[in-house]
Parts: C-alpha cells; structure tokens; sequence
C-alpha cells in the first residue's frame, strides 16, 4: 500500500480509480450530536473580515470589484492569489487576486464582452479580435447551425434560457480523486483509458481521443497551478489538509475554464471524514485544526465570482455559482453516510455565518440519525441556507454515490454528468395550441400553422387535443435546439477539467425541463371544470379569458386537477424520448425553475386559470401563489404525485414558512415543552 | 354523522406534539376579548363533513403525521361532542393520536348526561389542551362572558380520569400577566395529577383584521402585542405556583 494510504482499509480502490470503495470501506457513522464542534480560530475570522470587507467594497462598486479584460482564464494562466498568505490553510483563487473576475470566452465572445461592459470594463480588442476572426466560439457554432425555427421560438421564448451563449455546467468532477490518487495515477488512467479506444476511426472514436487528449493536458495543468501554490498534487494527500487542498484545486480548475450555469462541488463530507478519522486518531489534527481546514475550504468556495450580464443575472436571479454540495443521505448497504464531516461543513454557516453559497445540501432519508436530524433542523432555523433532497427517492436510481448539480439534478459522481437544457415554456406552448402556432405577444406565426381553436367557450377535448400536438411540436423543436447546442459547447467550450475527473465511459444524461406546470394545470382545470370564455383582439387572437364558476387548483391534494398535473408530466416527457439525443443522451426532465418563473411568466399572456399577462409563474412544481389553501401538506401532497420516473432530473418545491410556523420558540420545536420542576 | 366544520389545515405544528391535521370546529359560547377566530363563533355556520372524509383526507397524508396525529380545535369543538366522539372512535381504530384544543366550557360535572358524554370520549382522547383563560372567576367572566367553574371542574375531571393535558394560557397585557393571579393558576394546575406540559402564549392582534372584515368592533384595539421578552417571567410566575402546589402535595 502507498504511504498515504497508510491505516486504510483496503480494497479494490486501490487499483482502479473507484472513489465509492474507498468511502465505503472507511467511513464512520457518526450517531452523535454537535457538542464536538470547534468555533472558528483567530484566523479564520480575520479572513473572513477580509472577505466581508471585500464583498462590502464589491458591492459599493456596483456588484463587480475588478474584471480581467486582458488574459483568458485557464488552469494555469494566473499565479497564485492570496487573502493572507500567512494565514490560509486552504489556498487558491480563480485569478491572481480574490474577488477579481476571470474572462472566459469560450462560451461567447459576446457574451464576455458584454460582462465586462455593463461593469464598466472593456475586453481587449485583440481578444475580441480573435476569438471573432480566427477562433470560434460555442455561441457562434450554435447560430451557424440553428434553423428559421429554432430562432424564432428562442426569441417568442417558448423556450428559454437556452445554455447557447454562456457555460451549460451541471457537470461535476469527481474532485476527490484527486485527493485519493494523485494526478500522475489519474494521468496514467487517462493514457490507459486512450489506449483502449476503437481502432477504427469513426466520428465517435476520434472525438474521444481528443478529448482524452484534452482531459491529459488538463491534469498535467492542474498539477503545475497546485505547484504554484507550492502544493504538490502529483500524489495523494496525507493528511486531512492535503485532502481538502486537493479536491479544492480539482474544482479550483474547473472554476477557472468554466463559467458554467451551475459549477457544483459534488459529495465530498464524508471523504474528507475518513481522512480527518485517521488525524485525529494519530494525533496530527485537532478537532479545532480540522474545523478551520473546513471554515477555509467554505470560505473559498463562497468567494467564487464569475463575469455575467445583467440578463444573465435576470434569469438567474443574481449571479449563482450554484456549488452545491451533498451531505449526508444512506448507503446502499443501509449504513448511513452522516459523519462528523456532515456536522462541520454545516457548522461553517455557524462560523461564517449564514450564506447562499456553496449550496449545502441534505440527502435527507428518514434513517437519518436523530441527532443530526436536529442539528439540520436547527441550522435550518438559524441559517435558512440549507436546502433538502430525497435520498430515499434518489438512491433507489442513483445508488450512494450521486451527488446534486444546480439545484436538484442527481448524477453518480465521476460516472454520470448531464447536458442542461433549460425550459420549455409549457404555459406559452398551451397559448399557441388555441391560436395556432400564433404567438399571444408578438402576434407572430412562431409555431406550425394549425388550426386555432373555434367559437367563444372552450371545450376540453378540443382544447387537450390541440395542446396535445402542439406539444410535439414544441418537444420536437425543443430536442432538436438542444442537440445542436450540446455538439458545439463539446466542440467549442469543452469541459476538460471536469471530465478527466470522470470515467471514460460516462452515462450522459439528456435533461430537458418544463416551465409554467402549475398554470396549465389549472387552466385546463378551469377548461374542464368551469366556464372559459374566450376574448379575441383585432385580430382574432385570444388574449385573454373570461371564466365563471369555481374549479379545483393545484397545490390542494385533490385528485382532479392534479391528475393533470402529472399527466401533463408523463406526456411532454413521452414526447421528450421518442427524440434522437446527442451523443445518446439518456433522456431526462426536471420541473424545476427556482427564480427563472419570473422571466418566463414575464414572456407570457393571459392564461385560463386567471393569471394576468406578465405575471410571474410559480416556481418549479410549486402550486401558483395563494390558490393552494389547506395547508402545507395538502401543497407538498400534490407536488409529490408528480412522477419521478419522469422528470428524472429534479422537480423543485420552494417552501416557505416563517419559523414561528414551526413552533412557538425554538426551545418548543425542539421537544422541550415538558415542564422543569427541578 | 356530519360535523360543522369551518376549516381544515393539513399542516399544523403549534397545535399538540408532532405535525397534525387540524380541524377547526365552528361555534363557540366563549367571547374572549382577545379571539383571534371570530369567525368561528357562530354555531349554524361553517361546512358540514362527514367524519370519514376527515380520517380519508388524514390517511392519504399519513406519511407526514408519524410524530403527530389529529386535533381538533375550533371554535369550541366540545360543543359538537357527538360527533367528536365518533370521529375519534374511527381514529383510534387505526391508531391515530388524538387531541381536543378547548376552552372546556361545555362540561358540566353536575349534568350526568354531560358528564357521560365525556366519560365516552376521555378514553378515545391521547391529550387534551385546556385554555384557561383567567384563574379568578370575576376576571374571567370579563374577558370571556362565561364563568370558569366548569372550566377547572374540566380540568379536575381529566387529572381524575388520568388525561394526558396541557396548559394553555394566553399572556395579555392588562388583562392576563397580573403575577399573583398566574400564581393562583399556577397552584391550581400544580395539583393535576396528568398535567404535562404548560404553554404561555403570547397575545398577538393579528386576528383584527377577520374582525374588520366581519365588521365587528374590536375589543383589545388598544392593547398592544404581548412582549416576548416578558413572556418568560410570567411563565415562571405560573411555574412557581406550580412548584408550591407540589411541594405541599409531596409533604402531605
């Protein structure tokens, strides 16, 4: 066995990259509570000061403090960046300075320039130069291909938020095998992995090879930026503070030659645990040493910056990195995962105090053990900055091993990675079977020319069958923008870092999403169980709706309305997969829009259910505003009918509720309301 | 048989142990100045439901009750006895905890037909959280317009009956937070033998704005929200009435 390995378990991880064994094989449960944590050290909080100090100077600058405008970011084109060198245990920034903005172009010039222009910056005109004469962008490829279509309802937005101009992301490395092996052991894997390709030279097979070539050149890069930091990453980490270094600079990497639309970290807690056991079993680390390792590694994850525009920021409400992180959930062999590394990562909101980003995440199960069941729920109550999945759900498709993108797309780490696809507008879609294909905006002709429904008063049958093959029209589209999108981002803006972190053989999953469910849902509620009356403009489009007498809406466990809910689900996801996908893209769906509801509602007209034009959607799965009224559970009731099995990729409920909803003081919500005689 | 029902809400957390589905009965005889639910006071309003429909629309989310269970709260919901009775049979078939949130107005130890109407449903019931809303008699008839002898004979009866019950009391500036009068409530309820829990409550107005709606004058307008901060000084007034209460019980 290496010398870093030493007091290990062993097993087949030793000789093949299979970072899962390694977890398995050595991770301890940890069943307690959260007595044992350390607060943050002197240094810790002077560097947060420094950070707090730099976002304040950040945001009197009007949101961006300094911009590269001048070298185009890779692994290794800044040297090294510091808060305070003498004070940092985990190192590394994006650029050469903290809080400055990297220039990534590779998505789109444009776009690149035009992040630095609205923050007052202005690109190097020999960049820009270059990479509109000489080198092509993803964002050039994906117009030189799209057709009158595809432009047309990327505009009308029945589709939107397309990932044709910036980084599509969602794709995560598996960052801790950096850790584990050292990047000469990944980099001989990689030449292993080239020297077993198909020999006859198809499309296919010499992709591959060059972008095995890539993911090379990617690694050796890696090792030379760490070295720069004067960390040697060409073996495995030793030590719990070599470990998180090392899978830092692994995702350090791809922060620098992505600006992806979500650059998540992946499932790290409970690696990191192992190595922390073995300190502090040895002695090397105290439990106040590791903390601060943690408080650092956090600290560096929360000063990720990217360039983006105000419209990018519009949809994205702000300027999310969305480095999510998965914590916690249950094992395939009925263990759970919680370790006392679940415990310190979610301490930092704690040390650091409360914060957006990284995006910690919960596999919650119900196995979970009671004592961090509480913990979670009082961190909840203090930060409102935890974010909760169902592992249960997930693991019975994804296994133990699977780790969240964005916000709720689930991939086993280093084995699957995903093509974002944004939204389709479903709620637009409805509009555009009643009028035609005829935009309800624009009064453009954007959808094919079918016949528009007739008469002043809707009828169901008529209006499902015209929904119905205006939805395959959109799918169609829709599958087919995608297509091109994810052949020019692998040709033009390759995420090489991420994927030599990944298998050779990875599974590729297709994502699609949907937008404005709630809506149809209730419009066509109202189709059926009340009275729509139809209102024509001058021109005979629809505009808006007249309808009497009450019907069911979404969000109210009441079987009518939501059987159509998940009808819809399960038909546009048909729709979805009776598609040719890129590069076999294995289909999926999410419904699952956090904040980009308000764009799209923004792009979208009067709507049955009595939503005025403009008005924002409700986001992802969630029922629309105030029409769910039996309480919480009759709202999650509804939502959690939708069927997984189709919309793989996530469906998203935001939930609000203000804490005194939960309980009359914290001491209550804890259990405690037994009288103290003592 | 059909129960008047003015709401239901599938996600309660401030009403009994657990997440619970609640169901907010209608009528009441009480007129606490202080009532956040007026609009549960009229007794011939509300929806008439059957109680199975209610055991339906709890099984189909039962998943989400496993701490929790079912309370009924209103209004008054001891007014509607019978078929509290029934509802509770149907729950405790399948295993369902059961709570009544009430004022205990409606009992009456010297009735014998009350008395056995309750003597049905104690056995049927998991918790009962008693509202005490003043100790002395004369205060109480002036915030609620009914007296309170039968609200603590209530309270008697369930530590005889050995019901599990909780305290409720309402803190309201003015009225409610005289430290001798909590004293006294808490003495009376040191001498419960199923007493287990005691919830202050602090007085919040945001019931004013159902009263405007029902066009109804309200009573507190001038009574301002009760101080948190305050709230646990006068839990621990109750506390130590408490404590004498045993500590006598526990010489004698």
């Amino acid at each position: 066995m290496r010398p870093e390995w030493k007091d290990f378990v062993g097993g087949k991880w030793e000789n093949e990259i299979n970072v899962r064994d390694f977890i398995q094989k050595n991770y301890h449960p940890y069943d307690g509570d959260d007595t044992f944590l350390a607060g943050p050290t002197q240094n810790t909080k002077d560097l947060w000061a420094m950070v707090l100090d730099l976002q304040k100077k950040e945001r009197e600058a009007g949101g961006v403090l300094d911009m590269d405008t001048k070298v185009i970011s890779t692994i290794t084109s800044h040297g090294p960046g510091y808060l305070d060198k003498s004070k940092e245990t985990i190192v590394g920034f994006q650029t050469d300075m903290p809080f400055k903005r990297s220039m990534q172009p590779y998505g789109g010039i444009r776009m690149a320039e035009k992040a630095c222009a609205d923050n007052g910056y202005t690109v190097d005109p020999e960049i820009s130069e270059f990479f509109s004469v000489h080198r092509k962008t993803h964002n050039a490829g994906c117009f030189d291909a799209y057709n009158d279509e595809m432009r047309a309802c990327r505009s009308s937005h029945v589709i939107t938020g397309l990932p044709d101009a910036y980084g599509r992301g969602r794709i995560i490395g598996d960052y801790r095998r950096v850790a584990l092996y050292g990047i000469d052991r990944l980099i001989e894997d990689k030449i292993d992995q080239k020297n077993s390709t198909g020999r006859v030279m198809t499309d296919d097979v010499i992709r591959l090879r060059e972008e095995l070539s890539e993911q090379i050149t990617a690694l050796k890069m890696m090792k030379e930026m760490a070295a720069s930091y004067g960390c040697d990453i060409s073996k495995p980490a030793s030590n719990v503070q070599e470990a998180i270094q090392a899978t830092y600079f692994g995702y350090l990497s791809a922060v620098k030659e992505q600006n992806g639309a979500a650059m998540s970290l992946g499932r790290t807690s409970t690696f990191i645990d192992c190595y922390a056991e073995r300190d502090l079993a040895n002695g090397t680390f105290t439990e106040e040493q590791i903390q601060e390792f943690v408080d650092h590694f956090i600290m560096k994850l929360r000063c990720v910056k990217f360039a983006r525009t105000p419209e990018y920021n519009q949809i994205f409400a702000g300027d999310p990195v969305w480095v999510t992180e998965s914590i916690g959930g249950v094992g395939v062999d009925g263990r759970h995962m919680v370790t006392k590394m679940s415990f310190r990562y979610l301490h930092t909101l704690t040390n650091l105090g409360s914060a957006p980003e990284p995006n910690l995440t919960v596999l919650w199960s119900t196995r979970l053990p009671q004592n961090f069941k509480k913990f979670c729920a009082k961190m909840s109550i203090q930060s409102s900055s935890i974010q909760y999945e169902n592992d249960d759900l997930m693991r019975v498709t994804h296994g133990d091993d699977y780790g969240i993108a964005c916000c709720v797309s689930s991939m086993r780490i280093g084995k699957e990675m995903q093509f974002f696809g944004a939204r389709a507008n479903l709620a637009k879609c409805l509009l555009y079977a009643l009028n035609g294909g005829v935009d309800e905006v624009t009064k453009k002709q954007v959808g094919p020319k079918y016949r528009p429904v007739e008469g002043d008063y809707l009828d169901y049958d008529d209006v499902m069958a015209k929904y119905t093959d205006m939805m395959e029209w959109l799918a169609d589209v829709y599958v087919n923008t995608l297509n091109v999108i994810h052949y020019m981002h692998d040709k033009y803006c390759y995420e090489r870092a991420q994927m030599a972190l990944h298998d050779r053989d990875v599974r590729r999953y297709f994502a699609t999403g949907m937008a404005g469910l709630s809506v149809v849902a209730d419009s066509l509620s109202a189709i059926k169980y009340a009275k729509v009356k139809v209102i024509r403009d001058e021109d005979g489009i629809i505009t808006d709706f007249e309808t009497t007498g009450d019907f069911p809406k979404y969000g109210n466990d009441d079987d009518r309305v939501d059987s159509i809910a998940t009808g819809l689900v399960h038909k546009f996801m048909t729709m979805i997969r009776r598609h040719h996908t890129y590069r076999d893209g294995f289909p999926t769906m999410s419904v699952l829009t956090i904040t980009s509801n308000v764009t799209y509602g923004k792009a979208t007209g009067n709507t049955p259910d009595g939503r005025r034009k403009g008005q924002p959607f409700a986001p992802g799965a969630n029922p629309m505003h105030n029409r769910d009224t039996h309480g919480a559970v009759a709202s999650l009731s509804s939502v959690a009918k939708l069927p997984f099995m189709d919309s793989q990729d996530g469906i998203s409920n935001t939930f609000t509720i203000i804490p005194s909803a939960l309980g009359k003081e914290d001491k209550v919500f804890a259990g405690d309301i037994d009288l103290d005689l003592k | 048989m059909q129960g008047r029902i003015h709401s239901l809400e599938s996600f309660g957390t401030v009403d009994g142990p657990g997440v619970r589905y609640v169901v907010f009965m209608q009528g009441c005889p009480m007129r606490c100045k202080y009532c956040h639910n007026p609009d549960t006071w009229e007794v011939n309003a509300g929806t008439l439901m059957e109680s199975d429909y209610i055991i339906e629309q709890y099984e189909r989310n039962k998943g989400f009750y496993t701490d929790g269970g079912i309370t009924v709260t209103g209004g008054e919901p001891l007014l509607q006895i019978d078929f509290i009775t029934e509802l509770f049979e149907k729950a405790k078939a399948k295993g369902i905890h059961t709570c009544i949130d009430s004022s205990g107005i409606t009992f009456n130890p010297n009735s014998p037909e009350v008395v056995a109407k309750f003597d049905k449903l104690m056995p049927l019931t998991d918790l009962v959280m008693l509202d005490i809303k003043h100790i002395d008699d004369e205060h109480h008839f002036e915030l609620t317009k009914q007296h309170n002898a039968g609200i603590l004979a209530f309270a008697e009866y369930l530590s005889e009956k050995g019901v599990d019950t909780w305290i409720r009391h309402v803190v309201v500036p003015g009225i409610t937070d005289d430290d001798e009068y909590l004293y006294k409530l808490g003495y009376f309820i040191g001498g419960l033998k199923t007493l287990r829990a005691l919830d202050v409550l602090p007085y919040h107005d945001m019931g004013k704005v159902k009263y405007e709606k029902l066009g109804i004058d309200y009573p507190l307008k001038d009574t301002p929200p009760m101080d948190k901060t305050i709230l646990l000084d006068k839990k621990k007034a109750i506390i130590n009435g408490i404590k004498a209460r045993r500590a006598e019980l526990g010489e004698s």
